[in-house]
């Protein structure tokens, strides 16, 4: 092995553009990696080996013919809701088996113009509804810190596929923290951006009014190059804004000082049982950027506390109808019936985890004629003060310093039993997404027990730069990010 | 006891847009099953719907034709329940904010003018075709998502010559408007009728039957009087009715149950995440205004003022678009409306009858109608052979003054020669001669129809009976 596989984007299109090595080189190396690795931590649902090889040398035969990109020849895992045209795309669900996507997702579509390299599939949160990976249907994803914990979810492949250096980087999708928490609980970097900044077209829908594609990596300056890439208007997706996408990774410099910055730290983000580890940890940080210059002020989201409750009644309901269409008749799992009804039932019943179920079951009844006033129409108004309440602090600070979770990861299996207390574990990353705005997490720290710790960095909308502006100061200034679990 | 009926009519129109309600695939109709499909309308994962704005404006003309106020601000929700017609199990649609609202039509029905008023116009996209073989069912996803407007009138009609009258005025000013071909055998225009009967004088409605999704007029007709008769009966008889949905059996010519209220759909209606509301200002409004054709109504009024037409010839020519549309092309190349109309009205009509082709199809163009006029105007031709040249270009094709050269139509005026013949007639008709100087003026006709006979119809009659009456005169 030649060690490219623990290599940056940045490091390695450095390496790339001077000849240092090959696109071959590192999908081998990295393909390497995966043979002796993923044994262990499960990252992979499908390793396109001989595609990824020859998108490889398609990408060495570009650069030999003077094309430049950062993501050239870069390998990239792809969360498995994400349709990449003549792939399976399963969701991590059985109810898409055999299903075959057709088209290219639009952020798809934008990696292969770059010429990055698809490498594979990752596993998630069946069609992502979890926080622990373990709701996937097709198989098990560990910690790469501890094998005994989980690795966060729902995106908790495409997070520690990127630690595990079975990647260079990953897609994942966020609708209620899951890149952030995946990244934090396997010790990487992850981004979730505004709402509308990046198409979902092709996205395998969660809850359309919350669901984010975004990047998960080993440094912030190599997810200010993913979202680059994935950023920008496209006219298949009607909710994805027409705006200026900033070269974000140029505004990234060696400077590091935050000298005129306003960070905002909410008193309802340190919350009652937070681990105590976890709080000291974010504490430190936020000691940490005051030293780098940054003024730091306490501020309020006073509605964060009902983000919880508002997003499993959104959620669920835009869930319920989004996942209506998997019912046998045009791709996937069928199980026959004597007629449509039976057809559905029986195929739905056999196709879906119960997980996803109980989210169907909760979505459908909050949207239930006599329940809509009093649930979904409700949760809407509460997701408007909840949006409010963002848009009041960022009138007095440029970002916000938070945990991503109140706890490290836990053990596989700990919470599987309850999943009402799984919900509460996403209650400081769902209001974000209610709001809109954008958000990263970054390794800032270790528990006692040797798992990560991350820091949530929480933008306005649009203010994507900002965000990762602290991120690459902060983690310029610290070395938590150069930490590797040994497999 | 006496009891009326009330109906509303929900109307389903499917628009002349050239690509679906939320894709980029056009619509074909009789195209081989499922080659006109996406992801999108297809359901597939991940798909998201892209609205058509031509539609937008479809239902917005539409709306303007029949009066309603233009939302300035509407948006799209989900309609859920599950059928293999409706790839994603939820249909798009507008609930609570529609388009269009308000709105009425004035009708005549039976000589008698009377308005419908709507409730609403809303825009949707169409659901799939579904077939029923033996042990199988199959679906087409052809017209699945393709644009559909539902046009909502209010429960303001009480016969069934009411709204048969109010279907043909819709269906007419929608095909006016270019809205839609309004093509019933293409399912272009569907109608779910609702009908509640009640004791004359009492004020609430009576129970609501809901009948389904019907494309002929005359199964509508039929279903409207069987349910007014089957509901009144009912009544009569002490019974009460159900509200519920039925379907028609047109083998049958009845109604039937399907579904009661209790086992009504919840459809769990929802704003739709994946489109943005639709926004129209005033100026665009006024905008789509400015373009709306003229409507029947307004056709009618101008043939009678300003081409002097009768309000007969003004109501046959504009009931169908095609013919009148046809009509205005001719006009722009004569000015003799009442010839125009007379051919259309005779010639025109009794040879498509014995076709199964439309106007437009002719080969007698509206070009070609005005040169014909034109020839009988000058004289070159009398009015018979215009017809003769008419029937001939309809069945052969041709241009018309060719036709008249090769089969020597030309009117003869040429005084020599028209005396010549006079001079022959009156020759050898001496007792018609007599009876004129007698005083029976119309012995005349008879030597004229014999000179007409001698030149073989080419005669120009005007100067015939000029030359006659001149040389019969003289004897005098």
């Amino acid at each position: 092995m030649d060690d490219l596989h623990k290599l940056t984007i940045t490091e390695l299109s450095e390496k790339l553009a001077a000849g240092g090595c090959t696109s071959v080189g590192i999908v081998k190396d990295v393909l390497a990696v995966i043979d002796a690795n993923d044994g262990k931590v499960g990252a992979y649902l499908t390793v396109d080996r001989d595609s990824a090889l020859e998108q490889a040398r398609a990408a060495d035969v570009a650069r030999a013919a003077g094309v430049t990109s950062p993501l050239l020849g870069i390998p990239i895992a792809i969360k498995d809701l994400l349709n990449v045209k003549g792939q399976p795309c399963t969701c991590s669900s059985k109810i898409l088996e055999g299903y075959i996507a057709p088209y290219d997702a639009t952020v798809i579509a934008k990696l292969r113009e770059v010429g990055a390299v698809l490498l594979g599939r990752v596993n998630m949160d069946e069609f992502a509804m979890g926080s622990s990976t373990e709701n996937s249907a097709l198989g098990k994803t560990h910690n790469p810190w501890n094998l005994g914990h989980v690795p966060g979810g729902s995106s908790g492949g495409s997070a520690a596929c990127v630690v595990a250096d079975e990647a260079i980087a990953s897609l994942g999708s966020d609708t209620g923290g899951s890149i952030r928490q995946p990244a934090a609980f396997c010790g990487c970097v992850g981004v979730k951006p505004t709402y509308g900044r990046v198409s979902r077209y092709g996205l395998t829908a969660f809850a359309s009014s919350l669901d984010q594609i975004g990047p998960l990596t080993k440094t912030v300056k190599d997810s200010a190059i993913l979202l680059e890439t994935l950023c920008g208007h496209d006219k298949l997706d009607s909710s994805s804004i027409e705006m200026d996408v900033p070269t974000f990774s140029e505004n990234l410099t060696s400077d590091t000082s935050l000298v005129g910055m306003k960070l905002g730290l909410p008193k309802e983000y340190f919350v009652k049982g937070m681990d105590s580890e976890v709080e000291k940890a974010v504490r430190d940080a936020v000691e940490h950027c005051k030293s780098l210059g940054a003024e730091i002020i306490d501020v309020s989201l006073p509605h964060s506390k009902y983000a919880i409750a508002v997003y499993y009644i959104i959620a669920t309901a835009e869930a319920s109808a989004n996942l209506a269409r998997f019912d046998g008749i045009r791709y996937g799992l069928r199980i026959d019936g004597k007629d449509p009804l039976e057809l559905y039932k029986k195929t739905r019943a056999a196709g879906f985890g119960s997980e996803v179920k109980r989210r169907i079951i909760l979505g459908t009844y909050v949207l239930s004629s006599g329940y809509y006033d009093a649930y979904y129409k409700r949760a809407q108004k509460v997701r408007t003060l909840i949006r409010n309440d963002f848009t009041e602090v960022f009138k007095q600070c440029d970002a916000i310093l938070a945990p991503v979770t109140p706890t490290p990861a836990y053990k596989l299996g700990e919470k599987t039993n309850d999943p009402l207390e799984m919900y509460l574990d996403d209650i400081l990353t769902t209001p974000t997404n209610l709001a809109g705005n954008c958000a990263l997490s970054l390794p800032c720290g270790f528990s006692s027990g040797g798992l990560p710790i991350g820091l949530q960095i929480i933008g306005d909308s649009f203010d994507e730069q900002t965000i990762l502006k602290v991120g690459h100061a902060y983690e310029q200034t610290t070395k938590w990010h150069k930490q590797k679990p040994e497999l | 006891m006496k009891y009326e009926a009330t109906i509303g009519l929900e109307t389903h129109i499917m628009q002349k847009t050239a690509s679906k309600m939320f894709c980029a695939c056009e619509y074909e109709y009789g195209a081989a099953p499922n080659t006109h499909v996406c992801p999108v309308c297809l359901g597939y994962p991940g798909a998201l719907p892209m609205m058509n704005e031509k539609a937008i404006e479809l239902c917005c003309k539409a709306g303007l034709l029949l009066d309603c106020e233009i939302n300035s601000h509407s948006k799209w929700d989900r309609k859920n329940y599950f059928y293999p017609d409706m790839a994603k199990n939820y249909q798009i649609t507008q609930a609570d904010e529609p388009l269009c609202l308000g709105g009425h039509l004035e009708v005549d029905v039976n000589g008698e003018l009377k308005t419908f008023t709507l409730e609403r116009i809303h825009q949707e996209e169409n659901a799939a075709k579904n077939t029923h073989v033996a042990g199988a069912s199959l679906v087409d996803y052809n017209r699945a998502g393709t644009a559909l407007m539902e046009i909502v009138s209010n429960p303001c009609m009480h016969s069934s010559e009411d709204a048969l009258a109010y279907l043909a005025s819709l269906k007419q000013i929608m095909e006016y408007g270019e809205i839609s071909d309004c093509n019933p055998e293409k399912g272009q225009i569907r109608s779910d009728v609702n009908v509640s009967v009640r004791p004359v004088g009492q004020k609430e409605l009576g129970s609501k039957v809901e009948i389904k999704n019907m494309n002929s007029f005359a199964f509508i007709q039929q279903a409207i009087e069987y349910e007014i008769d089957r509901q009144t009966s009912l009544l009569e008889s002490g019974g009460a009715i159900v509200q519920e949905t039925r379907g028609f059996d047109s083998d049958r010519g009845e109604t039937f149950s399907q579904r009661t209220k209790e086992n009504a759909h919840d459809y769990r209606y929802f704003p739709e995440p994946d489109l943005m509301p639709v926004k129209i200002s005033t100026e665009q409004v006024e905008l789509w205004r400015s373009e709306l054709p003229e409507l029947p109504v307004q056709r009618r009024t101008r043939y009678v003022n300003e081409l002097g037409l009768p309000e007969y010839d003004a109501g046959v020519l504009t009931a169908d678009k095609a013919t009148s549309d046809w009509f205005e092309r001719a006009m722009q190349h004569t000015k003799n409306a009442k010839a125009a109309s007379n051919f259309v009205m005779g010639e025109m009509m009794r040879l498509l009858s014995e076709q199964d082709f439309s106007i437009s199809e002719s080969k007698v163009t509206p070009e070609k109608l005005a040169e014909i006029i034109a020839l009988i105007d000058a004289k070159t031709i009398s009015t018979g052979a215009g017809k003769q040249v008419f029937e001939i270009i309809f069945n052969e094709g041709g241009e018309p003054k060719k036709i008249v050269e090769e089969k020597g139509m030309t009117q003869v005026s040429d005084d020599s020669a028209l005396e010549s013949w006079a001079d022959d007639a009156i020759a050898a008709n001496p007792r018609p001669v007599e009876e004129y100087k007698a005083g029976n003026t119309a012995s005349i006709n008879f030597l004229m129809g014999q000179v007409m006979k001698a030149s073989r119809g080419k005669a120009n009659p005007g100067a015939v009976m000029q030359v006659l009456k001149k040389k019969l005169d003289a004897f005098c």
